[in-house]
């Protein structure tokens, strides 16, 4: 085999910050080394309760909120490369069917959560079946749209949603009789249901609906050609996403025990479409540094007062111009 | 046994006859060649073939089945896999990555088999990576399977694509152009490789190609089409020596220097 000039460059080591990005990259392609990290990572989260105050508490738990939603984003903008911009309407269906079914009808958390899961599918459904055929930038206004109808539903269907001012008095659940009233038992089960996220995430990227979701990414034509249902497989992606949504939706009305439609407002999904892009779309250990990035900033510079919203602004727009494919990419070239 | 029947095929794109009443047969165990001038309408009788251009009329039946009302997906699994005439690689994928795409259309696991992690699950990846692998291994770049497709040399992306085609285990495969940027030796290694894919793995060959030196050596038999219409048909000495041909399409390449 002829040496390919072009790989022949490649090869040659580079200096400084590129430098620097290729020796992480190689440090996390052993095993053993994302092992080790991924080990101290888990270690360092489940002592956090024991030596941190209830506010650390409280961020981490909001950050466990945000990876689960950007994992979730990912399957749909960065695996199947469809741009979703009305995300939060899958979260609204898991946290108001969860909300509504625990508060009305008295029924159980746990019980309340696959009623929820199916409703978040079934608006992927009805979100992606008209969608299938537009690409980027029209897919993006549909979807804007309809996340804003499910917000819009929320607060005029006053007798089951409470309307603006939110549904209040969702129950606490209990788990092994134990009520979960305190912020570390949700701080627990958000990070069981990260380490669950990233688990069906990674999982799901190696497999055959994973790799689909990709070739209909990178070439709708190509992947057709290859005896790929583009539509299917669009709509799969969809539905998955949604399924991310919901579940973190169930637990965020258990957590807050009042939701309000302004949480799901067009604001949060471009927060977490922004999460995904700043961490890296289409990357998983990318999106726990999106959500992080996204959640922590705001508090670490809470002394800077309003100007932190301005830094992070300024940021992210030099992010996008030095650093456009995010701060944990997919692949190097 | 004919395996494609092409049948008064017409394409019209508005007023624009893209390809007018068409018909010819490709043999089982054959090397087909359609050839034609530029703008012929070589590559919409591929597309019309594989489902991406719908027909205005006529029939087109493989394996004695019509593809006329099939999605390009429902005719790969029937058993026709094509390449591109300009590379359509999965950019931001492997070189194995991108020939597993072939198997896709043979395989069944979903998502609950992939979260679960079934042992029904697993077996089948092994499977599609050792059919993979066995493409690449047939078209000779086994040994770059990990890298990024498109970090490969020209000529080596095309073989990707090709190994892609064969990893659907078609049972005629379409070729479009596929010498076209290739040097010399490349030419002859593609010929060996439409050879075996012939004698090897028993998938019958149709090929669109502009280079008539490899199209005279390897085809059995050669169809020439010029303004969508068929103008001559047989084997390679017959179609040579045929005056409209030698008018419309291998006059015109002398000029042209090709």
């Amino acid at each position: 085999m002829a040496v390919n000039p072009l790989t022949a460059a490649s090869a040659a080591p580079r200096t400084g910050l590129a430098g620097f990005e290729d020796r992480v990259f190689h440090f996390f392609d052993q095993p053993r080394n994302r092992l080790g990290v991924l080990g101290a990572l888990a270690l360092a989260a489940l002592l956090v309760p024991q030596f941190c105050s209830k506010y650390v508490m409280e961020i981490f738990t909001n950050s466990f909120l945000y990876i689960v939603l950007c994992l979730g984003l990912n399957i749909v903008v960065g695996f199947a490369g469809l741009l979703d911009m009305g995300y939060a309407a899958f979260f609204a269906m898991g946290a108001y069917t969860s909300g509504i079914l625990t508060s009305h009808y008295g029924w159980n958390f746990w019980l309340a959560i696959p009623p929820a899961l199916v409703l978040a599918a079934l608006v992927g459904i009805i979100i992606g079946v008209p969608t299938l055929r537009l690409r980027s930038d029209y897919l993006a206004i549909v979807t804007l749209g309809a996340g804003e109808i499910i917000r819009i539903l929320a607060r005029n269907l006053k007798a089951l949603t409470g309307g603006p001012s939110g549904l209040i008095g969702i129950k606490r659940p209990t788990l092994f009789g134990l009520e979960l009233n305190q912020i570390s038992h949700y701080y627990y089960i958000f990070l069981v249901m990260v380490v669950l996220a990233l688990l069906a995430s990674e999982r799901l990227e190696h497999s055959r609906l994973g790799r689909a979701w990709k070739y209909v990414r990178d070439d709708e034509d190509a992947a057709e050609a290859m005896g790929i249902h583009k539509s299917a497989i669009k709509l799969s992606a969809y539905i998955m996403g949604a399924l991310f949504a919901g579940l973190a939706g169930c637990f965020y009305a258990a957590k807050m025990t009042a939701i309000s439609p302004e949480t799901f407002q067009f604001m949060q999904s471009i927060m977490i479409l922004v999460a995904v892009v700043l961490g890296g779309m289409g990357k998983i250990a990318g999106m726990a540094v999106g959500a992080l990035a996204m959640i922590l900033f705001p508090e670490v510079f809470r002394t800077i007062g309003s100007m932190r919203m301005l830094v992070f602004g300024v940021i992210l727009i030099l992010m996008m111009m030095f650093r456009p494919q995010g701060i944990w990419p997919e692949r190097r070239h | 046994m004919a395996i494609l029947e092409v049948q008064d095929l017409t394409l019209r794109f508005g007023g624009l006859e893209v390809i007018n009443e068409l018909s010819f047969d490709v043999e089982e165990g054959s090397i087909v060649s359609l050839i034609g001038p530029n703008g012929a309408g070589k590559t919409s009788v591929f597309n019309c073939m594989t489902g991406f251009y719908k027909a205005n009329s006529g029939d087109i039946r493989f394996l004695g089945k019509s593809l006329l009302r099939q999605a390009p997906h429902e005719i790969t699994r029937k058993g026709m896999a094509r390449t591109f005439q300009n590379l359509r690689l999965f950019r931001k994928m492997s070189v194995l990555e991108n020939v597993m795409s072939g198997m896709h259309c043979r395989t069944h696991a979903g998502a609950l088999g992939a979260l679960l992690h079934s042992p029904g699950q697993r077996h089948e990846e092994a499977h599609i990576r050792e059919v993979a692998e066995q493409c690449l291994d047939f078209v000779g770049i086994l040994e770059l399977k990990d890298r990024l497709a498109v970090t490969l040399a020209y000529g080596d992306q095309r073989r990707v694509e090709w190994a892609r085609a064969l990893a659907t285990q078609p049972r005629l495969l379409l070729f479009d152009e596929p010498a076209a940027g290739l040097n010399y030796e490349e030419k002859s290694r593609l010929m060996d490789l439409i050879r075996r894919i012939l004698s090897q793995l028993k998938i019958s060959v149709f090929l669109i190609e502009h280079d008539m030196s490899l199209v005279m050596k390897i085809s059995e038999k050669v169809i020439v089409i010029d303004y969508g219409r068929k103008i001559a048909e047989g084997n390679c000495l017959e179609v040579q020596a045929d005056p409209r041909v030698i008018e419309a399409y291998l006059g015109k390449e002398d000029e042209e220097g090709n």
